[in-house]
């Protein structure tokens, strides 16, 4: 029983992180209608950026707050400067742009703080809380609420601002958002840049967990984009849910499934996305569009 | 029009055709130069290797300052494999075909060493101190041209497995190992040194991938299934959270740490240093930043070179003396052909080396080879961490005394 | 629009060149270039099932493995001659793909593309379970053969006409299907599918067909790739191979046969000339390249040449009045 509660306990931090990540993917999605490939590069460059405000000295909340706010101007000057361009193209020339940019901010990444994997601080205390048998990171529980928070935010920002609801038009409908004198172009700037930020800020939590190196986000994202599916990409609080489920799901099975044990476990995330694809693509909370002839 | 099209074309054939090179009698060697070829992980996921390569350019530079190797300059060309068998094996043909080394030296990883092991030994070119842990390069009747360098990782855990059976005579293994031939290797080292004890001793294995975020749940599993004894067999960001979680959880086992994450500062000190005490490993190097070596002038020597020739370089990165080890074995086969530096001489002297120390090696710690024997380095000692610094005892253990 | 001969033309030059080279480069070369015909035969898989029919893969890695395994396989367990296995493995990706083209026909964009993003994340995991077959992740070493007939060329030569061979015949089919009925529903298909369905088109069919058929192209790539490389392990066949193809074909140019020929120059030479050009960031450079190239061409390579012409022909056809509107 101890371990069955403990698994679920493990996955649920390990899950608030694929939904921190989930939700950055589904942010650019649900505001531009493009699937950034680049999400987690960008993720993991914005959190080197504040190692780097760490090592020059500054304090842990103000070198957070400065990366975020770095993060959400690089994104919106990346959309209105590398995007732009390609605005118009096919779906899937936006797409190698946007893998284009994944490689460069990987390499670039390398080549400024070299691969070797540094330790990243934690805002949380480091001892772990104990109730009964069954131990709680701190660190876990912290990133989760900052994840938690971030959602809330971003929640009250679309619902309740005029920015917010600007930005939701132009990503439902252009056109009539233009007539309305909304400026598409910038919502969509904003929107990466948003994206950026949540982005940055998952960086920062996962970082302490897995060691900040180039290719940290890498395995991640697969899992996230798993997050967002079984959540549904049209959903912010889906996706971190889905994140949540996904951890839980890759632990139970690890352990209570013998024959695939831990040897599928990437497998077992890889066919929850492909079984909700199949039952319900646009995952459990999301809206289901209609095509229309 | 047509005759534009056709212009075109003929300059692209032109432009496609190399012409190809006259056969030499000691290829990749003039008066003045000897030409080194190497592939690494500079990109991809195991790019955290890539530090090595860079550190061997960085030491050949400075054997370059100091004259060279007999009048001549060693030329390091190094290419991008990005862990990919594909590409390795493009690349090793381009560095035996078209830059023509007179050398291939630490090539790096498995599956990449793998794909181009039967072609190097067609071609007869010396396949030098390959940068893997794997057993399978000290074997000189079939590849005679391959060889390994560092302590294979069967041998580690042969080393951890005759360890347990004289002091844990009642132990409970818990086994936690990444899930390819470097895991495996580790693994099959551990079963085949306990023999016929494995089955009863070792109680639950547990596997992860390089790509996992955490191997939290895995730790969970070993500590609830009884196990007094674990063996980690993981990479050191793995290994940081393996320790960190066994302690968290109140999990005390003998915990043998694999000689890969042995590092100070890149494992013990990030999982915290209280939490590291009790941990045993097997090693062959001066950890680097283990504070007992401080003012070991083969570790000053050390910083120095790092200091002047690979400023970029990572002060506390285990690799980073790793490859100046094998750097030095390589000048130092170098050294010995003298004049002759045909492929086949500087085999010769790669399978000649005897009882050869080098400053960051362990003292006792000798590498010998001969043309039956191509693992250069046999030799390994416990250590245990006091918390403070990696303690060694016991004897050296000498695998091909085995 | 040119006329057909001219495109005939071309291809016969570029066939003509081909046939001379292998006397003129050194084995390294024709290796690269044998590369480049099996990336070739891969892409142009792969463009069927995206360019013209519009079902977008992130997963075409995963054939490219199921038929290089298919090939390392038959020969390592059953000693099967390597001409064999690779019809063989074309046939077992056809009904490998047909069969994921059937779950497949619910999806669309964004799901399409994560559900075959998620099958070629899965294949490097399931081909170390299966160690049995596969070796795990030691892989299995084959040997490169030899030309056979007594031929007196060297194996990179012997192998670089079987590749352009095996790249002539499969090309050439390709230009039959989709210049002909099946070829026209396919292209519908992608256009309009409710429409095309109404008019009659069996969508289902034709899609999940279409899926078999560009795997078995894959696949056969993936059969070259073995025998050429002489050696299969996970690590060859990761996500990355993936996106590699997929960046191969936008660069190369969407429903476009040629298109497949400039994809795979690119994404086997511009990785080595970035490597050239800077060791400390080659990927950076080849992100350059990638941004770079779909800004000039966001069509791809093809898409800019065929723009290109029809404008100049158009030119000179009607010089003096307006030609208005841009081509489409």
């Amino acid at each position: 029983m101890d371990t069955l509660i403990q698994q679920i306990v493990s996955g649920l931090a390990t899950g608030g992180i694929y939904g921190s990540v989930a939700l950055a993917l589904v942010m650019i999605y649900q505001a531009t209608d493009v699937v950034n490939y680049a999400q987690g590069e960008m993720a993991m460059f914005s959190t080197y950026l504040a190692w780097s405000l760490l090592n020059a000295g500054l304090p842990y909340w103000v070198a957070f707050f400065a990366t975020l706010a770095i993060a959400f101007v690089g994104g919106l000057l990346l959309e209105r400067i590398i995007i732009r361009p390609v605005e118009n193209a096919p779906v899937l020339t936006i797409v190698i742009v946007c893998i284009g940019l994944l490689v460069i901010f990987n390499s670039v990444a390398g080549w400024i703080y070299s691969y070797i994997q540094k330790p990243f601080p934690s805002p949380f205390p480091s001892k772990p809380i104990q109730v009964g048998n069954i131990y709680f990171g701190a660190h876990d529980l912290g990133a989760l609420g900052v994840t938690l928070l971030v959602l809330a935010g971003l929640y009250v920002f679309f619902r309740f601002t005029t920015l917010g609801l600007a930005m939701r038009a132009a990503a439902q409908n252009p056109v009539s958002s233009r007539l309305c004198g909304i400026r598409v172009g910038w919502m969509l700037g904003v929107g990466w840049g948003l994206a950026a930020l949540v982005g940055a800020v998952a960086g920062m939590m996962v970082a302490p967990i897995v060691f900040l190196d180039p290719n940290m986000m890498a395995g991640i994202l697969i899992y996230a984009f798993a997050s967002a599916t079984l959540g549904g990409f049209t959903s912010p609080g889906g996706a971190v849910l889905g994140g949540l489920i996904v951890g839980v799901i890759e632990n139970l099975v690890g352990t209570y499934v013998k024959f695939i044990g831990t040897e599928l476990k990437l497998t077992v995330a890889l066919a929850l996305i492909l079984i909700v694809l199949l039952v319900r693509p646009s995952g459990l909370f999301g809206r289901v569009t209609v095509h229309r002839v | 029009m047509r005759k534009g099209l056709l212009l075109t074309l003929m300059a692209a054939l032109g432009l496609a055709v190399t012409l190809g090179p006259a056969a030499a009698q000691t290829p990749g060697v003039t008066a003045t130069e000897i030409k080194v070829g190497n592939t690494n992980p500079y990109s991809g996921p195991a790019s955290a290797y890539g530090t090595i390569g860079k550190a061997l350019g960085a030491y050949f530079k400075k054997v370059n300052d100091e004259g060279g190797v007999n009048g001549r300059k060693i030329n390091y060309i190094t290419y991008d494999d990005s862990y990919s068998p594909p590409k390795a094996v493009e690349m090793i043909r381009k560095l035996v075909e078209q830059d023509e080394v007179a050398v291939l030296f630490q090539t790096l990883g498995t599956p990449t060493n793998t794909a181009i092991h039967k072609y190097v030994n067609a071609q007869k070119v010396p396949h030098l101190f390959v940068a893997t842990g794997a057993t399978k390069w000290n074997d000189p009747k079939n590849f005679p041209w391959t060889m390994g360098f560092q302590p294979n990782y069967q041998t580690e855990g042969r080393i951890y497995a005759a360890y347990i059976l004289k002091n844990f005579p009642d132990a409970k293994i818990g086994i936690l190992y990444q899930n390819d031939d470097y895991g495996k290797d580790y693994r099959k080292g551990l079963h085949d040194g306990l023999g016929e004890a494995a089955k009863k001793m070792i109680v639950l294995e547990q596997t992860y991938e390089v790509t996992d975020p955490t191997i939290d749940s895995q730790i969970v599993n070993l500590k609830n299934s009884g196990a007094n004894v674990f063996f980690n067999v993981t990479i050191p960001k793995f290994a940081v959270q393996a320790i960190k979680k066994a302690h968290d959880t109140g999990w005390k086992p003998a915990h043998f740490l694999n000689n890969v994450s042995s590092s100070l500062a890149t494992v013990l000190k990030p999982a915290g240093l209280e939490a590291s005490r009790g941990l045993i490993t097997a090693l062959y190097l001066k950890e680097i930043t283990d504070p007992q070596w401080k003012n070991d002038k083969g570790y000053q020597d050390w910083v120095a070179w790092m200091k002047k020739y690979y400023p970029e370089g990572a002060l506390d990165d285990q690799f980073n003396a790793y490859g100046y080890t094998v750097a030095q074995a390589m000048t130092q086969v170098l050294k010995q052909c003298g004049n002759d530096l045909s492929r086949e001489n500087i085999l010769k002297q790669a399978q000649n080396l005897k009882n050869v120390e080098f400053p960051l090696l362990l003292p006792g710690i000798k590498i010998n080879t001969s043309p039956t024997d191509h693992a250069p380095i046999e030799q390994e000692q416990l250590a245990k961490f006091d918390g403070e610094r990696w303690v060694l005892f016991g004897e050296i253990y000498d695998a091909s005394k085995k | 629009m040119p006329p057909r001969a001219w495109t005939l033309g071309l291809a016969a030059v570029a066939l003509a060149v081909a046939l001379v080279l292998p006397f003129t480069l050194t084995n390294f070369r024709l290796f690269q270039f044998s590369q480049v015909f099996i990336y070739a035969i891969a892409l142009l898989g792969l463009n069927i099932l995206t360019g013209f029919n519009g079902q977008i893969s992130l997963g075409h890695g995963a054939f490219y493995a199921v038929g290089a395994y298919t090939t390392a396989i038959m020969i390592d367990q059953w000693s099967v001659p390597y001409g064999w296995t690779i019809p063989t493995a074309g046939l077992v990706c056809l009904v490998a793909g047909f069969l994921f083209g059937i779950p497949a026909l619910r999806l669309e964009g964004l799901y399409l593309a994560l559900a075959t993003f998620a099958l070629a994340l899965a294949v490097p995991q399931i081909l170390k379970y299966f160690e049995h077959w596969t070796g795990g992740s030691q892989g299995i070493v084959l040997s490169k053969p030899r030309a056979p007939w007594g031929l007196t060329i060297t194996p990179d030569q012997w192998l670089y006409f079987l590749c352009l061979a095996v790249l002539v015949l499969l090309f050439v089919l390709a230009a039959n299907l989709l210049r002909g009925r099946t070829g026209r529903a396919i292209i519908a298909i992608r256009d309009n599918a409710i429409a095309a369905q109404s008019m009659g088109v069996n969508t289902a069919l034709y899609k999940s067909l279409t899926f078999g058929v560009s795997a078995a192209y894959t696949g056969v790539a993936g059969a070259l790739s073995a025998v050429t490389i002489a050696y299969v392990a996970p690590d060859s066949f990761d996500v990355f191979r993936s996106i590699t193809f997929l960046v191969g074909v936008v660069i190369g140019g969407l429903a476009s046969i040629s298109g497949a020929i400039f994809g795979a120059l690119f994404i086997q030479f511009v990785p080595n000339w970035a490597q050239d050009i800077s060791k400390a960031a080659p990927w950076a450079i080849y992100g350059v390249f990638l941004i770079g190239f779909m800004y000039a061409m966001p069509r791809g390579i093809a898409g800019s040449l065929r723009l290109a012409a029809v404008r100049w022909y158009r030119r000179r056809a009607e010089p003096a009045a307006s030609a208005g509107g841009s081509p489409r």
